[in-house]
């Protein structure tokens, strides 16, 4: 009989056994009527409870049938004791939820290969230079005609694949008048080629695509970005797109597994690299070098040829740079290159989620750990109860392993029941956090699909988890000493021991959560509360672009006319609104001296932006209409504090290096934060929105972004008028973007919003955790020394002696898990450094927080258990003996 | 007995103890208690299968017949036998 029937006569076995009765019965029915005695021929037969056992362990699999019955016993236990299975299955499956849903986070982000041929075989190149902060900066992105020169030097080792980051831009399909936002990402015409990827519809570029500048308006869309815009047209290929000023034909689709080479961003729309507008520009830099090494050829010899055309194409590019400092100028050109593997993609939100995420992770893990204690101080505290059941299975001839499968087993159903809720969890819980670090400007697009990695990874938890918690109960179990067991135990403390033991562990885990997550707590809340120096509120962005660039005359004008709308207080212009992370930057050279060793931030502002912002006015005066750039400048606090020590800037001047025209400080204004949230302030000098060359005619602007400060409390309630104000007073202006300051500074602190919010759940569940388990250990305990509280109490004992005997062993393990979480804390805090902002582990409330919580939490779960121990009734119990 | 459900299919196994008996002339006597035990045995290896039938008695019977496995199983066991019985005859006559 082949095997599945043998696995399917396992959950038959009654028919199987009635069966083979019936035979049995037939073969003696004819012995009698062949005239033989029933009895002899039934004696003949031998026992028929033996030959039922021997013909059906013949006909299944007899492992597979003891396995069913433990199972079916193991559900069975469950079922009996519904409410403390119901809680451990539940805070198991929360637990596994979170490990399972952190996981498919961090898989998608950082772990899984892109969706293309060979992906080990793809490499980034990037260079470490200086950020704006002066401390060392990862940059990704190139020149492009630093990128040929490369291509070209490399050919025989590696093919080259220029890819640039998908950048939001407005782009208009059919009428001009309608623009939406779409992801567009230049990348060079051989890409699709090289990645081996299909056409969904139409066709993809090919080398012909990335000739000549300019000549190749072409775009490939997305497949997931032709299902929501399109809905899956065919007709869609043949569209005219307007992306920035040029018009591309839509040529084809990509197949749907693809979305871009950034985890985090998915990209909408294609183009060559032939028509971004800098490609033929030596001094822009905004292209990924990516390689796909040919078979054999070490990463490490193509990053050296590499490095050397980097440093060949900077030494030219620093003959340009007039009046750099030389240390500046030297570190230019060395800039170390790197050549790192792009399997898992390369992009931002990749570089600033990886601490955060493996740090979430960690923490979830931790959650699990202490919810795996709990469950297995519960398996021990029944595992107790059994002993007797125990002890009489391996009297009567029940095997070690057959005892460690029954209790496995009984763990493997809470495992895989938690497990099947926990998944449920994740399904849910990962793309509600990938929303949490999305914004509406600059939305985190996570490719989640649910595959053989993430049912893979939540298999293999779930038995980590089952052998976690179930292992040492079982073996215990099974370790059973029949004699001593049913005489009635020899070792009552062995068992309380384990349990202690795990309480420190628990406790341990707990504090090193609680540490980390008012670290991350207290980092968002100094980060959000500290002082920006301008005030968010009420204040409407509106970035605007023109085909062409217009006199700064024109903008002033359109910014004048807005001023009259109803409900609109005041408006000003600026090139981007704070805290976007752009800034200009130039050295500076104070009173004839040499250049400042870092550059100072420089932000062109009309008119009246000062008080538009609410930034403080020191000292001197505001930009008045007719003032331009160069000529004259506003500075801010730290600016004079830096290069002036402190004394009043006004009426000095400085000069900008590689430029004649000294700037006269005709202001001084308060400190406001320009890039980033978590920066410090730099020195900054505003200069006057309008520019004009060296022959003093007016610089033409692009684009530059209204900065509107309603009187209304919602600011967005007046960005339909304002954009239609705009359009109908210059038709060439559109605006692209349209955000609140608020919304922006929002998405600067968005990874330590996430942090704390997810920290702080976990920490409220470890400590919920911990604190049931610790419930539970105590009253366990006063349970198993019922006999010895009474006969203390019979003897005359104070209740606060016997509060003291039953809690003084689980206080010190309090003590001792809090002492190790703590050191635990302070190792893990140098990991997470990068995350914190002006927060430092060492400081008193960070550690006594979480110390108190603990103590806290302690005292509410041991008291139910104290209190029983002390309202214990002598007589009762000794009666019951 | 598998030479026994070659010659006569659809035996049940008091039939095939039976038979046993009569064609060895009373010399096999297999032990009753080793007859199912044995019969399942190769009908797990798939030698030979059953089905129910009801007699007129109205009783059900397990009846069994060779599978076409259990007719080379039967050809290599006689084989053996002939090989096993030739050498222990060459032996003897030795002797």
């Amino acid at each position: 009989m082949s095997l599945w029937s043998r696995i399917g006569n396992v959950f038959r076995r009654e028919r199987l056994s009635l069966e083979i009765d019936e035979e049995i019965e037939s073969h003696i029915a004819e012995a009698i009527e062949q005239g033989r005695d029933p009895v002899e021929a039934r004696r003949a037969l031998g026992p028929a409870l033996l030959l039922r056992e021997e013909s059906r362990d013949l006909k299944l699999i007899p492992w597979l049938d003891s396995l069913r019955a433990d199972a079916v016993l193991g559900w069975r236990q469950l079922v009996k004791r519904k409410v403390t299975s119901t809680a451990a299955v539940l805070s198991l499956a929360l637990a596994i939820g979170a490990c399972a849903s952190a996981f498919r986070l961090i898989d998608a982000m950082l772990l899984r290969p892109l969706p293309v041929a060979e992906p080990e075989q793809l490499y980034a190149l990037s260079h470490v230079g200086i950020g704006n902060d002066g401390k060392p900066q990862v940059f990704e992105n190139g020149e492009y005609p630093l990128f040929r020169l490369m291509r070209s030097a490399v050919k025989d080792q590696a093919e080259l694949i220029a890819i640039s980051p998908t950048n939001r831009t407005d782009v208009t399909y059919a009428t001009d008048q309608e623009m939406e936002p779409a992801y567009v990402q230049y990348v060079s015409g051989w890409m699709f080629e090289s990645f081996k990827l299909r056409p969904a519809l139409g066709r993809l570029f090919t080398d012909n695509d990335d000739l000549q500048p300019g000549a190749h308006p072409y775009a490939v869309l997305s497949h997931e970005y032709w299902r929501r815009r399109f809905g899956q047209d065919a007709r869609t290929v043949g569209q005219t797109v307007r992306i920035g000023n040029g018009i591309y034909t839509v040529v084809g689709v990509c197949e749907a597994r693809f979305t871009g080479t950034q985890p985090g961003a998915m990209t909408d729309i294609f183009v060559p690299t032939m028509m971004h507008p800098s490609v033929t520009r030596s001094d822009s830099g905004w292209v990924g070098t990516w390689a796909r090494l040919k078979p054999g050829v070490p990463a490490e010899r193509v990053r050296e040829m590499l490095a050397v055309i980097f440093r060949v194409f900077r030494e030219e590019r620093a003959k340009g740079f007039a009046g750099w400092p030389k240390q500046r100028l030297a570190r230019f050109i060395s800039e170390t290159v790197l050549l790192e593997s792009a399997a898992a993609g390369v992009s931002r939100v990749q570089r600033d989620y990886r601490r955060a995420l493996v740090a979430l992770g960690i923490l979830v893990a931790l959650v699990l750990l202490i919810a795996c204690a709990n469950v297995a101080n519960l398996m021990t505290a029944q595992a107790a109860a059994r002993r007797r059941e125990m002890a009489l299975r391996v009297s009567i001839g029940a095997g070690r392993w057959r005892l460690v499968q029954l209790v496995l087993l009984e763990s493997a159903w809470l495992a895989s029941l938690s497990a099947a809720i926990g998944g449920l969890f994740a399904w849910w819980s990962a793309p509600l956090v990938a929303g949490m670090i999305s914004s509406p400007n600059s939305p985190v697009r996570l490719a989640l699909p649910v595959d053989w990695r993430v049912l893979g990874f939540g298999m293999a938890l779930t038995i980590v988890v089952m052998l976690l918690f179930g292992l040492a109960p079982a073996l215990r179990a099974s370790g059973v000493k029949p004699a001593s067991a049913l005489r009635g135990g020899d070792d009552p403390h062995s068992r309380g021991r384990t349990m202690h033991a795990l309480i420190a562990a628990q406790v341990a885990f707990c504090f090193l959560v609680l540490f980390v997550s008012v670290l991350f707590v207290t980092t968002f809340d100094r980060l959000v509360t500290q002082p920006t120096g301008f005030a968010a509120e009420r204040i409407l962005t509106l970035e605007t672009v023109s085909p062409r660039a217009q006199s700064p005359v024109f903008w002033n004008q359109v910014a004048e006319h807005l001023r009259a709308i109803p409900g609109i207080e005041r408006v000003a212009l600026a090139p981007w609104p704070l805290l976007t992370g752009s800034s200009n930057t130039s050295f500076v050279s104070i009173a004839g001296a040499a250049p400042v060793e870092t550059p100072v931030a420089f932000l062109n502002v009309s008119p009246g932006w000062i008080e538009t912002m609410k930034i403080a006015m020191i000292g001197g005066r505001d930009f008045r209409v007719n003032d331009v750039s160069p000529g004259v400048a506003i500075v801010n606090q730290t600016f004079a504090r830096t290069y002036f020590a402190g004394e009043n800037p006004v009426g000095k001047t400085f000069a900008m290096t590689g430029n004649r025209i000294p700037l006269k400080i005709v202001g001084l204004v308060g400190d406001a934060r320009y890039r980033y949230m978590r920066e410090p302030v730099p020195p900054t000098v505003y200069v006057p929105f309008a520019s004009v060359d060296a022959k003093a005619v007016a610089i033409g602007v692009r684009q530059a972004t209204f900065i509107v400060r309603t009187a209304g409390r919602d600011p967005l309630a007046l960005s339909q008028t304002l954009r239609r104000e705009i359009s109908r007073l210059r038709p060439e202006f559109r605006v692209s973007s349209i955000r609140t300051q608020a919304e922006i500074n929002n998405s600067q602190t968005l990874r330590e919003r996430l942090l704390a919010t997810l920290a702080l759940f976990f920490a409220g569940v470890a400590l919920v955790l911990a604190g049931i388990g610790l419930y539970g250990v105590v009253d366990y305990s006063v349970l198993q020394r019922r006999r010895e509280i009474g006969i203390r109490m019979a003897i005359g004992a104070q209740s606060g002696d016997i509060a003291r005997r039953v809690t003084t062993e689980i206080f010190w393990m309090i003590v001792v898990g809090a002492f190790t979480g703590l050191a635990l804390g302070l190792i893990s805090v140098q990991y997470v450094e990068t995350l914190l902002y002006e927060v430092r582990g060492t400081e008193f409330s960070m550690l006594a927080l979480p110390s108190l919580t603990i103590l806290v939490m302690a005292f509410l779960a041991a008291l139910p258990g104290v209190i029983r121990a002390v309202r214990t009734d002598p007589a009762a119990i000794l009666r019951s003996e | 007995m598998l030479k026994i459900l070659l010659r006569r299919p659809g035996l049940h196994g008091y039939a095939i103890m039976s038979m046993i008996k009569d064609w060895s002339g009373d010399v096999l006597r297999p032990e009753e208690g080793t007859l199912y035990p044995a019969l399942h045995r190769m009908e797990e290896s798939g030698w030979i299968r059953a089905k129910w039938v009801t007699k007129e008695s109205g009783r059900r019977a397990r009846i069994y017949e060779l599978t076409t496995a259990g007719e080379k199983q039967l050809e290599m066991e006689e084989s053996r036998w002939r090989d096993v019985t030739a050498a222990v005859n060459r032996v003897l006559r030795m002797a």
